[in-house]
């Protein structure tokens, strides 16, 4: 017996929305048969991880908080995996934009009189420092071919090592009982909640204006355009004349931009002052955003919630039932593997045939 | 210095090469073929788990060490359905896979979290192993380090001495045109897959059956990426592979010594040192051959189908 894949003619629509569905539900019924192994019940995990977070206030603005950074990130992913540019050091353009970001807070510290641009100045630092931290990868890629996988990577391990060392040593709060985190920052320099008492700050609209300017850039501009062309076609992109290295400058920059505000928005809104660690990993999981949501900014922002939800589902299970936070991983690493399984039937038929292998 | 210190820092180098030269000989065989597995870290953290387990479990080192052979081996198995099989698009899926490794081998080795047992015995020859200078080096190391060596020469043999080799490395050049031979290339390339995968989990287990003798929560710390980063490196050569294990081995142990004679730098700055040392000689690696072209097998990291 042998596995042949025959190209499909068309792509229908309504393949490339149940793909990713019957995924999930694939994966959440291996997820179901893993809780019963760890001696749980599965409809009890299925509610903690489901329906319980959708069911008050408090969750389902932790869902939109956790969903904010993660759409932000894998929407500037996108741009650099459509143009088949393997950027996988967000998390470490994340971390450099919050330290960057939070050290122009710490810099402004109680300056009196007009303070209204202290916000904004944070933003845009935290940006420019998330773009100008993938520019390493980028311009040695461009210029002297190195695979930007590994540089990329390698930078996240440098930046939170970097991170560590200013939060514990000179961005230390001197008053601060010795604990490794930075003065809080004043409230000229943390973004606004949107209700009075709660925690959902301003932070999230920053992130979904951001996906919707991604949408019309992506499907609507000649840069968006060159993106595409040069995933689908490098050779069809050349001869069009698409500048490769522009592209990737380009594409890099979007990619670690966002990943930067993302950052400083997290420093900024949740987090409100530097510490050694200032994420649970987010710009790797967005990296399985990216692709849940098909490498598309609405279906970025719909994985991002999905993602979202089952990580505070998670923490709600490992409170309630005891499960172990890692089924949340192990769980979110086989749906990615599932959607790329699912994505090639969108494409071709699979057949089984008699014979040898080839 | 005396001669026995200098042996002492040979010996923790190259224990620190080893699970390198191990992880990263599996990867080159992958790449050789035409596939990129970026899952490395992913089995890896999955051997030393299920290996630990095992071995606690049997009280045997040699079924551990089979065990988290077996697990980066089931691992790189749906991997390979998946690039090799379905033709999913690889650098994702390699992403897919250290997620989900991660997440495993933290369930897996969640009971055994603070367990210890004896490291993994040394050889030990009469006379031989007490050899001032050498002895310890030569003939007092752990079965891993030895294993680890046997199949760095295995391997370069199986792919410059035999036909098996050639066409393994043909396939890695040009799927098409070797797929029109009427070679097996999806065949091959699993096989390949499965190789390295068996690899990174034996590099896993060594982790936490000999190096360090417990199980502890992403003990790997990103040593499957240096092993990636290592093959790149090395040129897709099992010789100079070995000889950049030894210098990342080295950075290593050196950041340790440092950290512990304690010479003015932040602890951090010496924790990135073997990051930026990849950085550097991957930028040092692409200065060097400017003109030459690219060394990497021409169709790696191409998914394949084929079509008549």
């Amino acid at each position: 017996m042998r596995l042949d894949l025959v190209p499909r003619a068309g792509r229908s629509p309504l393949a490339a929305i149940l793909a990713p569905a019957l995924s999930f539900l694939a994966a959440v019924l291996l997820g179901g048969v893993a809780v019963a192994l760890l001696g749980v019940s599965p409809t009890a995990a299925f509610a903690a991880y489901f329906i319980a977070p959708l069911s008050e206030l408090w969750s389902l603005q932790e869902i939109a908080l956790k969903a904010a950074p993660l759409a932000l990130i894998a929407t500037g992913l996108a741009f650099c995996y459509r143009a088949n540019l393997w950027n996988i050091g967000a998390e470490g353009q994340f971390v450099v934009g919050g330290l960057a970001g939070g050290c122009v807070a710490l810099a402004t510290q109680g300056s009196a009189g007009f303070i209204l641009w202290i916000l904004p100045a944070m933003l845009v630092g935290g940006t420019l420092a998330g773009i100008a931290y993938a520019m390493i990868p980028a311009v040695l890629k461009v210029r002297l071919g190195v695979s930007e996988i590994l540089t990329s990577l390698m930078l996240v391990y440098v930046a939170e090592l970097l991170l560590d060392y200013m939060a514990r040593g000179p961005l230390r709060d001197p008053a601060g009982y010795n604990f490794p985190q930075s003065v809080p920052f004043d409230a000229a320099a943390r973004l606004p909640y949107l209700m009075e008492g709660e925690t959902l700050h301003a932070g999230v609209l920053v992130a979904f204006a951001s996906v919707v300017l991604a949408t019309i850039v992506l499907g609507r501009t000649l840069f968006g355009f060159e993106v595409r062309v040069v995933g689908a076609s490098p050779r069809a992109a050349r001869f069009a004349g698409f500048s490769e290295a522009r592209l990737t400058l380009a594409a890099f920059a979007v990619s670690g931009g966002a990943a930067g505000l993302a950052g400083i928005a997290e420093v900024a809104g949740k987090i409100g002052q530097l510490q050694p660690t200032i994420s649970p990993g987010y710009g790797f999981t967005a990296i399985i955003v990216a692709f849940l949501g098909r490498l598309s900014p609405p279906g970025i922002l719909v994985a991002a919630l999905v993602i979202a939800l089952t990580t505070i589902g998670g923490e709600g299970a490992q409170i309630d039932l005891r499960l172990p936070l890692d089924l949340t991983r192990a769980f979110q690493g086989l749906l990615l593997a599932f959607v790329l399984g699912a994505d090639v039937l969108t494409r071709f038929k699979v057949r089984l045939v008699p014979g040898g292998a080839r | 210095m005396t001669l026995d210190m200098v042996q002492m820092i040979l010996v923790t180098v190259l224990t620190a090469a080893t699970p390198l030269i191990i992880a990263a000989i599996g990867e080159l065989v992958v790449e050789r073929a035409g596939v990129l597995n970026l899952g490395v870290e992913g089995m890896m953290i999955c051997g030393a788990a299920v290996g630990f387990a095992a071995a606690i479990e049997t009280g045997s080192t040699l079924l551990g060490a089979l065990a988290g052979a077996g697990a980066g081996l089931g691992l790189a198995a749906l991997f390979g359905l998946l690039t090799v099989g379905l033709a999913a698009n690889q650098v994702a899926s390699g992403l897919a896979l250290t997620i989900l490794g991660l997440g495993l081998s933290g369930l897996v080795g969640a009971p055994y979290v603070g367990l210890k047992r004896d490291p993994a015995p040394h050889l030990e020859i009469p006379v031989l192993s007490d050899l001032p200078g050498i002895g310890r080096l030569l003939f007092g190391q752990d079965a891993f380090v030895y294993a680890g060596l046997a199949l760095t020469c295995a391997v370069s043999w199986f792919l410059w001495r035999t036909r098996g080799g050639l066409i393994l490395r043909a396939i890695g050049d040009d799927h098409t045109a070797t797929h029109a031979l009427g070679l097996p290339v999806r065949q091959l390339r699993f096989l390949a897959v499965l190789f390295g995968g068996a690899c990174a989990g034996l590099a896993g287990s060594y982790l936490s059956l000999a190096y360090t003798p417990f199980w502890a929560p992403a003990m790997t710390a990103g040593r499957g990426w240096i092993a990636l980063a290592l093959v790149v490196f090395a040129s897709w050569r099992p010789a100079r592979l070995v000889a950049g294990a030894i210098l990342f081995g080295g950075a290593t142990v050196l950041q340790l010594h440092a950290q512990a004679a304690s010479i003015g730098l932040p602890g951090q700055a010496l924790s990135a040192l073997p990051y930026v040392a990849t950085i550097v000689a991957l930028v040092l690696l692409s200065l060097g051959r400017r003109q030459g072209g690219s060394l990497a097998p021409a169709a790696l990291g191409r998914d394949f189908t084929p079509h008549r």
